[in-house]
């Protein structure tokens, strides 16, 4: 009865820290798939040289991570939206993150 | 019984940083699924919360050391130029070098998976607190997130060990 009188948070929050995480990692796949068909983008992400276009790649994906994060909070952190939309739209970008960065995947976009 | 910088250093990253991350795992795991009203009292759920919000915040953290320290201290050793580095090793032998081709390009790109998921979990249990118990749906959406987490972080940590046994970084 307690728990039931509770006022509920809105979900916007929850739904864009579910749906940023998803925008990252499958930035993080992009960016391993891309560098991988363009030699120019390989290069330009080599942003530390010790650690070469691994730096820009995965750096590209926690920027983009934090940019969604920060705009669907921002849109989002008094609303109620429809959580199970956001987190099925984060399972498919996980999903295709995991599958471009399988070496088979993203050797189908590698330059010869 | 001596160990050099790098050695140590590929432990801290693999065996220490890294398996903590999946040995806690189980742990965030249980707290996730357990944490219903028809299952624990108002004080259950207050006191399994605390527990469930430090774990998870200690594995995005820990995930985070992890990449960092593979990616930016122990990754630079291994793919250096000189012909003796473990990615030269593995490449100059046609019976290795697919570890290098698919082991460690999956690994050190699926990696960084894991503290990008991590932190999306412990935020969300943050910021649900005690009304995280009476929204299975929420709860289910962190499970898979959490289990996506764990298997990116299971298949570089696996990877990791296997590379350091064929080419170890010294």
């Amino acid at each position: 009865m307690a728990a039931q009188m509770q006022t509920s948070k809105p979900t916007g929050p929850g739904a864009a820290a579910v749906l940023a995480a998803g925008t990252g990692t499958f930035t993080i796949g992009l960016m391993a798939s891309l560098a991988g068909a363009s030699a120019g983008l390989n290069n330009a992400l080599n942003w530390y040289g010790p650690t070469g276009p691994l730096s820009g790649k995965t750096g590209v994906g926690v920027v983009a991570w934090l940019l969604a994060w920060i705009i669907l909070h921002a849109a989002w952190k008094s609303k109620n939206v429809n959580f199970g939309r956001a987190f099925n739209w984060a399972l498919a970008l996980v999903i295709l993150g995991f599958l471009l960065t399988f070496p088979p995947v993203f050797g189908l976009f590698a330059r010869e | 019984m001596s160990v050099s910088s790098r050695e140590l250093w590929t432990v801290l990253h693999g065996l220490i940083f890294g398996s903590l991350f999946l040995l806690a795992f189980a742990g965030g795991l249980a707290g996730l699924y357990s944490l219903r009203p028809e299952w624990v009292t108002v004080a259950g759920i207050r006191e399994r919360l605390r527990r469930l919000l430090a774990g998870t915040w200690l594995m995005a953290v820990l995930a985070w050391i992890t990449v960092l320290s593979g990616t930016y201290i122990v990754y630079p050793w291994y793919r250096a130029k000189a012909p003796d580095s473990p990615r030269s090793l593995l490449l100059a032998n046609p019976a290795t070098k697919l570890w290098h081709n698919f082991g460690m390009e999956w690994k050190e790109h699926v990696g960084w998976f894991a503290p990008i998921l991590a932190t999306a979990v412990a935020f969300t249990v943050l910021y649900y607190g005690p009304q995280l118990a009476r929204e299975p749906r929420v709860r289910r959406a962190l499970v898979w997130l959490f289990a996506f987490a764990f298997a990116a972080a299971g298949i570089a940590g696996v990877f990791g060990a296997f590379l350091n046994k064929v080419a170890p970084i010294r």
